[in-house]
């Protein structure tokens, strides 16, 4: 089976609110798929109906000819989603394993729901807390883990069953440098060794680094799709001058476009906007005009383009906000 | 099988994790023998007034105490997300919620041993029948543990379970026929004690200790067994409607 997730149409609201306006996509088998966008994007409730914790809604009246479709393994999960949930295994964004309960302990638990005989429940937890580097603390309560111990175990909990499919939701947020590095080696590993995983994070560089292909979900539309050499292809080589300010005059994009016609300007936030490096861009010309229109300029830093400026470019104005999580720092 | 080695597990780590709790074990404890010895007391050890609120001391255990824990204890589950979580399993969500309430069951169960042992040691309860005291207090403690699954899945926080808990318990133990016959109280309250669960347990229950009975053992039966189903299918509805919506 090439194609483990197929969408197509995929609507939900919440109240009068669409968390999720007609996504399509398809997620081939043995790759990490990156969904990628800030918080409220709609990452988590594309992950919850596509496991089956929430049913779709149907396609608005306005769009007659169109209609939902979402398989996962092959299995039609609008008709069966009991049958799909014992193929996945789903990390989510919090943990939710029992506090009271030893890691060894709660995946023997976990693997019993799965109709796991004791001793086989046994072995498979001992061989899982191996593999995700717990076995020191197996014994310990759950509740007792750090951030970093608790996702692992999160990861493992979920892998009991052997799943072909992964769902990880924003699997190294709020982990210290530490933890996180050890989770995206986790998730390097499993891929290794063949399980498709669908990936959300707002991590840009995460993604960068473990995606082969990402998709980028904005209020609840999809952007592009796409392996992430050809995201990076248009903007390969490029430079862009960052720079750090004080708040910016009214009128300043304006007046900028004025002087720099054929330079692009994005303002990422009140004291922060990034220009493209041209050589009729001078930094201190650059300077010299910002303070001349009486901003205060902190820093100016030459920067290599990246996945951000990819996303940037798909998303416009919406990247603020993914900027806005970047700036809290990247684990 | 594969079933029932989920259904087993689930119950045998609520039994561990939750009703063996020395929390749990000594409110399962203390609140039926605080009751118990409370209205033995005011009886003075006189037979014939202890067979007589047996009934009402079994049925108030039983509520409280199933109602009590079982509230807590998914709602607590659907806090910490763990719940959600048992959701994604293969099991059927009819057998995942009946192996969530068996522990309940069964802690009600244990409580209304308190006052029946107790009163062993105070009275003479040789004539007590009971086959129909087992299958009485059986339903009760499923159609208590039944209205607080319904509790818990229709509410988001522990004190909300709390608070929703006795708004049907305290109108229940005066409207149920347990302490006050309900041939005493006023007309119009009549309706609403039949459509109450304990009062066919505790019919049935002073027929199996006192002998007598307002409704024939059939009613009290098919009426406990349908408020059983109704808040069963109820609760499962709930599930499903507010986690996969």
């Amino acid at each position: 089976m090439d194609r483990v997730i197929v969408v197509r149409n995929l609507w939900k609201h919440y109240g009068e609110t669409a968390a999720v306006k007609g996504i399509s996509f398809t997620v081939h088998a043995g790759e990490i798929f990156g969904f990628l966008g800030p918080n409220g994007a709609g990452k988590t409730t594309t992950i919850n109906l596509l496991t089956g914790l929430a049913r779709p809604d149907p396609v608005p009246a306005e769009r007659p000819e169109e209609s939902t479709e979402l398989f996962v393994c092959g299995i039609n999960l609008l008709k069966h989603p009991r049958a799909v949930q014992h193929l996945l295994g789903v990390v989510p964004d919090e943990n939710n394993l029992y506090p009271e309960l030893s890691g060894y302990e709660n995946l023997c638990f976990w693997a019993s729901l799965y109709g796991i005989r004791k001793k086989e429940r046994q072995e498979r937890a001992r061989e899982l807390l191996n593999t995700v580097n717990l076995t020191e603390v197996a014994r310990e309560k759950f509740a007792n883990y750090s951030r970093g111990l608790k996702r692992r175990l999160a990861i493992a909990a979920a892998l009991v069953h052997r799943p072909g499919l992964l769902f990880l939701d924003e699997p190294t947020t709020g982990l210290d440098v530490a933890a996180a590095r050890s989770v995206r080696r986790l998730i390097t590993q499993l891929h290794q060794a063949g399980t498709t995983i669908f990936l959300t994070t707002h991590y840009l560089e995460e993604a960068e680094r473990l995606c082969q292909r990402l998709a980028f979900i904005v209020s609840g539309r999809l952007g592009r799709i796409d392996t992430v050499s050809h995201l990076l292809e248009p903007v390969q080589g490029k430079q862009f001058l960052e720079v750090l300010c004080g708040p910016l005059p009214p009128h300043f994009q304006e007046v900028f476009s004025r002087v720099y016609p054929e330079v692009s300007l994005l303002v990422a936030g009140p004291g922060r906007f990034q220009v493209e490096v041209s050589p009729r861009l001078k930094v201190p010309a650059l300077v010299q005009f910002l303070e001349t229109e009486g901003v205060e300029v902190l820093e100016v830093k030459r920067k290599q383009a990246s996945l951000e400026d990819v996303f940037v470019e798909i998303t416009g104005i919406e990247a603020a906000a993914i900027k806005q999580e970047k700036a809290k720092g990247l684990p | 099988m594969k079933r029932w080695i989920a259904f087993w597990n689930i119950l045998m780590k609520d039994v561990r994790t939750y009703y063996l709790k020395p929390p749990n074990v000594s409110w399962g404890l203390l609140f039926p023998l605080a009751w118990t010895g409370m209205f033995f007391l005011r009886s003075q050890a006189n037979a014939r007034d202890i067979l007589s609120i047996l009934t009402g001391l079994v049925c108030v255990s039983v509520l409280f105490g199933t109602t009590s824990l079982l509230a807590v204890t998914i709602t607590f589950e659907k806090k910490n997300r763990t719940f959600e979580r048992l959701l994604l399993s293969p099991l059927p969500l009819n057998w995942l919620v009946l192996a969530k309430t068996s522990g309940g069951i069964l802690f009600g169960l244990a409580n209304a041993l308190v006052p029946v042992l107790l009163a062993c040691f105070l009275t003479d309860l040789s004539k007590v029948g009971w086959g129909q005291f087992g299958v009485a207090v059986f339903l009760l403690a499923v159609s208590s543990t039944f209205l607080g699954l319904l509790i818990a899945v229709s509410v988001s926080e522990v004190f909300e379970a709390q608070a929703f808990s006795n708004f049907f318990r305290f109108p229940m133990i005066f409207l149920c026929g347990l302490f006050f016959p309900i041939s005493r109280l006023p007309f119009f309250l009549w309706p609403l004690s039949f459509i109450l669960p304990p009062t066919y347990g505790a019919d049935l229950l002073h027929g199996a200790i006192e002998g007598i009975q307002l409704f024939p053992g059939w009613l009290d039966l098919t009426a406990l067994v349908g408020f059983c189903l109704l808040l069963f299918f109820l609760s499962l509805w709930n599930i499903r409607r507010r986690w996969i919506l």
